[in-house]
């Protein structure tokens, strides 16, 4: 039974055309943030969500938790079904978000004791000692009780982003949902914040939603990935597997992409030409397709669907082979 | 002998802040042929940007320079007159940002910054926009007349970073200064400036230096890097070398902690523990020592800057003797 199940989920914002819009149908006023998402995280599991820049990550993060508006689909969490804002309000006394800038997520007014004790409040189960309690969480991320007086800007960013972590664990959730945990941060900081992370995952039972465009990190860090591109899941499997072969061609070329720490593997020609297109301008057909090597008459006409291939491996695409998984 | 292109003697800048001086540079040293494409790694805070700054002389009023020099062609550009710098700036060296949008200003095309760009040439106009136009079809943007009239917010990261390369080689400088050039882009659109950069170098006659934290676009793109750590030169050697066979233990470290370096997937990811040292007072001795695991008791007393190899130099007791 997995904690967190996402079926067909899909997010549209308003669009302002200006008077030009007025004379437009109302469907064409709108912009496909991302559809037909579907997935699910099993108690206990570290998912990792990539794409890049404009794939409708953020949004997703935002949508499963109540902050954003869906169009279509539902989300079920912990054996619930979430719908209305009363649902949500009760879902996010189980699961947390950790925001992608650390330091601007924290108040810059508030001291981090006050920051810690804010959710308790909030929900209503501030303990009668709140100082001993924030003490506890500043001792979990590895932290003395001494930074509960300390104001945001004195932190370095590997502490506010343990600040972060603590302010995320507070009323003990079961679902993370990480929003780049580790941007902006040196790579020895980095695997701090992870190890961190991994570690409280064991002692406290947490599941991970991990999102991300650093695939180095996501590759270390989650159990099974999914791939995101222009607001739709185009691959998804355990994380092993999709590595070492990854079978929609855009995750082969994110992956190939990748610059390694290795003069000695020089890429000497280009996995993907191009950029990733405008909201606006959603190629018909495949949403890959304009980019794409292999692309056909038929990915111009038909979206492919989410099918699978081989053993927990879904693929959005008409012509990924799975004959190529059968070879090891 | 030539005197190389740019030459880093002994430089060390300190900023003025309210709690005193804070020694970003302390005494680094670099030398850059033609030719040669220098890569400056490491974390934040170690002084890799305020070196880049030195080099194109733009170091804010906050920064002085209490030592050191930096050679353009054997000549010190910090003592030169501020008309003189700015004759240099654009011509025989530019820059390249690592945000290409705040790199523009909003208000003009694209066409009128790649002439305004030009000022310090007498050619006409028409000549200027000529030039543009072929400058941008260098750095791969396929439509360049459509490109000249387009506001930089119309372009995409990934173009507006091209168009900053393409601005950068206007006046065919001698020296690129390349800050991050990719780590406001995207995984695909960073391989494609990469592989646009590279393919440039067979071309350009003069030399680039890439500030990067990233270790994988400084294994793509140099010959030759130095590693800073705390303000300092701690290593410099050839690419493959450094990647292969570096040897002072920040160096390592450092490697050792790119999640992109090991295949095969670890429980615990390797970290360095403690903290740059504060650079309102720098250690006495080596600043790598107190997070190091080779230190011992001379590591008090500061290392001298040893060569294990003519091309491999390190700044340790332990490993460079």
């Amino acid at each position: 039974m997995s904690l967190l199940d996402v079926q067909d989920l899909a997010v549209s914002l308003p669009l302002s055309l200006g008077l030009s819009g007025a004379f437009k149908p109302k469907t064409a006023r709108r912009l496909e943030i991302f559809s037909d998402i579907s997935f699910a995280v099993a108690a206990g599991e570290t998912l990792g969500l990539v794409g890049e820049s404009g794939s409708g990550k953020t949004t997703l993060a935002r949508a499963l938790l109540g902050l954003t508006p869906t169009q279509a689909g539902r989300i079920t969490f912990d054996g619930r079904l979430r719908a209305t804002q009363a649902d949500f309000a009760q879902m996010r006394r189980t699961s947390a978000m950790m925001f992608q800038d650390a330091v601007a997520s924290l108040s810059p007014r508030m001291t981090v004791g006050a920051l810690l004790a804010e959710p308790l409040i909030i929900h209503g189960q501030a303990p009668r000692d709140l100082a001993a309690k924030v003490a506890d969480m500043l001792h979990l991320v590895g932290l003395t009780a001494d930074f509960a007086a300390r104001y945001p800007h004195e932190l370095s960013g590997g502490q506010a982003r343990r600040v972060g972590v603590a302010r995320a664990l507070a009323l003990n959730p079961k679902l993370v949902i990480a929003d780049e945990p580790t941007a902006g941060l040196d790579v020895s900081v980095q695997g701090e914040i992870l190890n961190l992370m991994r570690d409280l995952k064991t002692r406290l039972g947490l599941s991970y939603l991990i999102i991300s465009h650093n695939l180095a990190m996501i590759r270390h860090v989650s159990d099974r990935i999914a791939v995101m591109y222009l607001g739709r899941l185009v691959e998804i499997g355990p994380t092993r597997a999709v590595f070492a072969q990854p079978l929609h061609p855009y995750a082969q070329s994110l992956i190939a992409a990748e610059p390694l720490p290795d003069p000695r593997k020089r890429r000497a020609d280009l996995a993907i030409s191009g950029e990733i297109p405008s909201l606006l301008h959603r190629p018909k057909g495949c949403v890959f397709q304009s980019r794409c090597p292999q692309a056909q008459a038929l990915c111009r006409s038909d979206a492919p669907v989410l099918r699978a291939l081989g053993p927990n491996r879904l693929v959005r695409c008409h012509f990924a082979d799975p004959a190529r998984l059968q070879e090891d | 002998m030539k005197p190389p292109l740019l030459e880093i003697t002994d430089l060390s800048v300190a900023y003025q802040t309210d709690t005193g001086p804070v020694m970003a540079l302390r005494g680094a040293n670099l030398v850059a042929r033609a030719g040669e494409v220098i890569g400056i790694v490491g974390e934040s805070g170690c002084g890799k940007s305020t070196l880049a700054a030195a080099v194109m002389n733009l170091l804010p009023a906050t920064a002085k320079v209490t030592g050191g020099a930096v050679r353009f062609l054997g000549q010190d550009i910090l003592t030169l007159a501020p008309q003189a710098q700015r004759a240099l700036r654009g011509t025989a060296m530019a820059m390249i940002f690592q945000d290409p949008m705040t790199a523009f200003n909003p208000v003009l095309t694209i066409g009128d910054h790649l002439v305004d760009f030009q000022h310090q040439s007498r050619a006409p106009y028409r000549a200027k926009l000529a030039r543009a136009r072929d400058q941008l079809a260098l750095v791969g943007l396929s439509d360049p007349d459509v490109i000249l009239r387009r506001y930089p917010h119309q372009l995409s990261g990934g173009m507006r970073q091209r168009v900053a390369i393409a601005a950068a080689l206007l006046m065919n400088p001698q020296v690129l200064v390349a800050d991050e050039p990719t780590t406001a882009l995207d995984v695909t659109t960073e391989a494609q400036i990469l592989h646009l950069l590279r393919n440039l170098r067979q071309t350009y006659q003069g030399t680039i230096v890439v500030i990067s934290h990233h270790l994988g676009v400084v294994a793509e793109l140099c010959d030759r890097v130095y590693v800073m750590y705390a303000g300092q030169v701690v290593e410099q050697a050839m690419v493959d070398d450094l990647f292969h066979a570096a040897r002072h233990p920040y160096t390592r470290a450092l490697l050792a902690c790119d999640p992109a370096s090991f295949p095969n997937l670890t429980p615990v990811l390797p970290t360095i523990p403690g903290r740059l040292p504060d650079l309102r007072d720098p250690p006495k001795g080596c600043s790598f020592a107190p997070r190091c695991a080779l230190r011992s008791a001379r590591c008090t007393v500061a290392p001298p800057w040893a060569q294990v190899s003519p091309s491999h130099g390190v700044l340790c007791h332990e490993v460079g003797a």
